[in-house]
């Protein structure tokens, strides 16, 4: 399968202070880094998982996808097309074929407008011609499985659920390659959650789309994605084939989140690795390994040296000393 | 009254009985809850599951006497302990509040004054007790390490903004804590919260409930965290509980269609790989044009037409295990 996205080495930071602040306060690097380094791959019709707490990066890193935020290192590739560094007049067109779907469902919809004019929205804002606009419209509605009815509906007579579908209707609205879906099931009911990434996976295997999912939801990662890639403070500690990190976890950090959603099962046996702590400032990053400061398996060499990447498996990379 | 002999009796800490409420709005009458029984024993975590709009809330509401003012409350009692707080006046609420009952919120950020300093806030709930302001300070700084915050003494100065999401919550415990209540509410008390921060403040949870004592009403739709922290469970479906029972009767022993396609649906419990998902094709029913028979006729799998067209009843499968359905039959084992 041929790569359709390429991310490679991507970094993206934010300033902490205004300019002559960092003067006064004499500080040479008043940057957080959000992400840093971050490689991965998304092949053609395939999808792609990033999980990490809230903070890792992850939406950081998909809105640098669509140019939303500017890198300040690394290279992003479409269909081996250079993203970054690209001015807006060919941009454009690109964007077309990728599509976002927002974190906050309802909020990512405009108010006042009807959910006929939100899902064509795209149409005239890439100046495309459509002849019927009831028509288009009650052709996405029907795609995502909502009835002609909703099309004069607005977004605060939405339920969640719906709110859900109508954003999905409007990124399937240009005909994406690939669609950035953050958090899609966050605030949803098990059985609608099921309901939305069952479309999701039809729409995928219908229309041949390649989907990156963000989520913290491991449960959801499991089912629904093929590879992997788990965040923490902007970068990746564990990537590889789904399947196999949920059968082999190799970095303490995968297994302490894989420990924390406990199983609905009150006599499941409870192995767990308990998690220490809180996410630590992006602004103080601990030396060496970043995890050190929360892992069971902390030795001396972790809190002063960087682990390497290695290969652990066919395409399973992961950054720890720890062999096994 | 301190509760502790009271505590001893193995009389219910909190008993709901047949509770009925309505909400007067433009369209009619939404008819919330009804005929709603939950029963929680002394030192039992209980936990309350069921999707959204099923009342969850307005059952936390009514336990604490905050619903709205549309709200009417048509039948039932709950009794705390031995008086009923339907009947309470306003100055006895007051006293119950906070005191013998306790909730923990969803959102910490929003369940603290941001304009008042930690140690305002937790002296300030201590009113009640005729004591100087250094022992309150004290007890305060005592909760707090108590809950897991770092140098407790020193952040008793902060505001709720200085904290992490995390800590919020641990401050939101501690202050629900302090009063040593009888019930404790937890209303959804970790959704708010990342996974490896969840479970924390579940054990933290678990460790507490042992240590006052106290009994536990947790409200969650996770179904993985009510597994692993309830002793019973309550299932709701629109406004109505249509399961309960022990938290294996409920996990291994489901006997309602609901309970079973809810457990169905969770994606953690399928094992194998699986990319179509169950789910429970319909929609929850109108509530205010109820038709008066099985609240679960439209989306149920098991019904047949010998399923009479009338309420189920409330049926005990084994001792303490309760359903409300028409067909489902006890012992059936997953």
């Amino acid at each position: 399968m041929k790569n359709l996205l390429e991310i490679e080495k991507v970094k993206i930071r934010f300033r902490t202070k205004g300019m002559l602040k960092a003067v006064i306060d004499r500080d040479k690097d008043p940057y957080i880094e959000a992400v840093c380094g971050a490689s991965l791959t998304i092949k053609q019709g395939e999808t792609f998982a990033l999980v990490g707490e809230s903070g890792a990066g992850k939406t950081t890193l998909a809105r640098s996808i669509i140019g939303l935020v500017t890198p300040s290192q690394g290279s992003i590739r479409y269909r081996d097309q250079e993203l970054m560094g690209l001015d807006d007049k060919s941009f454009k067109p690109l964007k077309r074929d990728i599509a976002m779907m927002f974190q906050d469902p309802v909020g990512c919809l405009s108010p006042r407008l009807s959910v006929r004019s939100i899902i064509t929205e795209p149409f005239k804002i890439h100046g495309l011609p459509i002849n019927d606009v009831t028509k288009e419209a009650t052709k996405l509605l029907d795609m995502v499985g909502l009835p002609a009815s909703f099309l004069n509906s607005f977004p605060y007579q939405l339920s969640g659920g719906q709110a859900r579908r109508v954003g999905m209707a409007r990124a399937l609205a240009l005909s994406p390659k690939l669609i950035i879906a953050d958090e899609p099931t966050a605030g949803l009911d098990v059985s609608i959650q099921g309901e939305i990434l069952n479309l999701m996976y039809r729409l995928q295997h219908e229309l041949n789309i390649s989907f990156l999912i963000i989520t913290h939801n491991l449960a959801v990662v499991r089912h629904t994605s093929d590879r992997m890639a788990i965040m923490y403070l902007g970068r990746f500690v564990e990537t590889g084939p789904t399947d196999e990190i949920f059968a082999q976890p190799s970095h303490p950090y995968t297994k302490v989140l894989l420990s924390s959603s406990p199983e609905p099962d009150p006599d499941a046996p409870r192995n767990r690795v308990m998690p220490i702590g809180e996410i630590p400032s992006l602004i103080n990053r601990p030396s060496g390994c970043e995890f050190h400061t929360r892992c069971i398996y902390v030795e001396d060499r972790c809190r002063r040296d960087v682990p390497p990447n290695r290969n652990v498996g066919l395409d399973h990379d992961m950054t720890c000393f720890k062999s096994e | 009254m301190t509760g502790e002999g009271q505590k001893q009796t193995s009389e219910n800490v909190l008993s709901i009985k047949d509770l009925s409420v309505n909400f007067n709005t433009e369209d009619g009458f939404i008819q919330a809850l009804r005929r709603v029984s939950i029963d929680i024993p002394p030192r039992q975590i209980v936990g309350l599951v069921g999707e959204s709009g099923c009342g969850k809330s307005t059952i936390i509401n009514s336990i604490l006497k905050l619903l709205s003012n549309n709200a009417e409350i048509t039948n039932g009692s709950i009794h705390l302990q031995n008086e009923d707080i339907l009947m309470m006046t306003p100055t006895q609420l007051r006293a119950i509040r906070g005191k013998r009952v306790s909730v923990i919120f969803q959102d910490p950020m929003t369940s603290l004054n941001p304009a008042l300093s930690i140690a305002r806030q937790m002296t300030d709930i201590q009113y009640r007790d005729q004591i100087n302001k250094s022992t309150k300070r004290q007890r305060a700084i005592d909760m707090l390490t108590r809950v897991g915050i770092p140098d407790a003494q020193k952040r008793l100065k902060s505001y709720p903004h200085q904290f992490s999401g995390g800590m919020r919550q641990r401050i939101a415990i501690a202050m629900a804590l302090l009063m040593k209540p009888d019930l404790l509410i937890a209303d959804e008390p970790t959704t708010a919260l990342d996974a490896t921060l969840q479970i924390q403040i579940i054990e933290l949870l678990k460790v507490l409930q042992k240590e006052f004592r106290c009994s536990v009403l947790f409200v969650s739709h996770h179904l993985g965290l009510v597994a692993d922290f309830c002793d019973q469970v309550v299932v709701m479906y629109a406004g109505e509980v249509v399961e309960s029972g022990d938290v294996r009767d409920i996990f291994h022993r489901a006997a309602h269609p609901y309970t079973k396609r809810l457990l169905e649906c969770d994606p953690a419990r399928i094992k194998t790989k699986t990319r179509i998902l169950p789910t429970i094709p319909g929609n929850i029913p109108d509530l205010v044009n109820l038709s008066n028979d099985c609240i679960f006729k439209e989306r149920c799998h098991i019904k047949d037409d010998k399923c009479p067209l009338t309420i189920a009843p409330l049926r005990e499968l084994t001792p303490g295990h309760f359903v409300q359905c028409h067909l489902s039959q006890a012992g059936e084992s997953q």
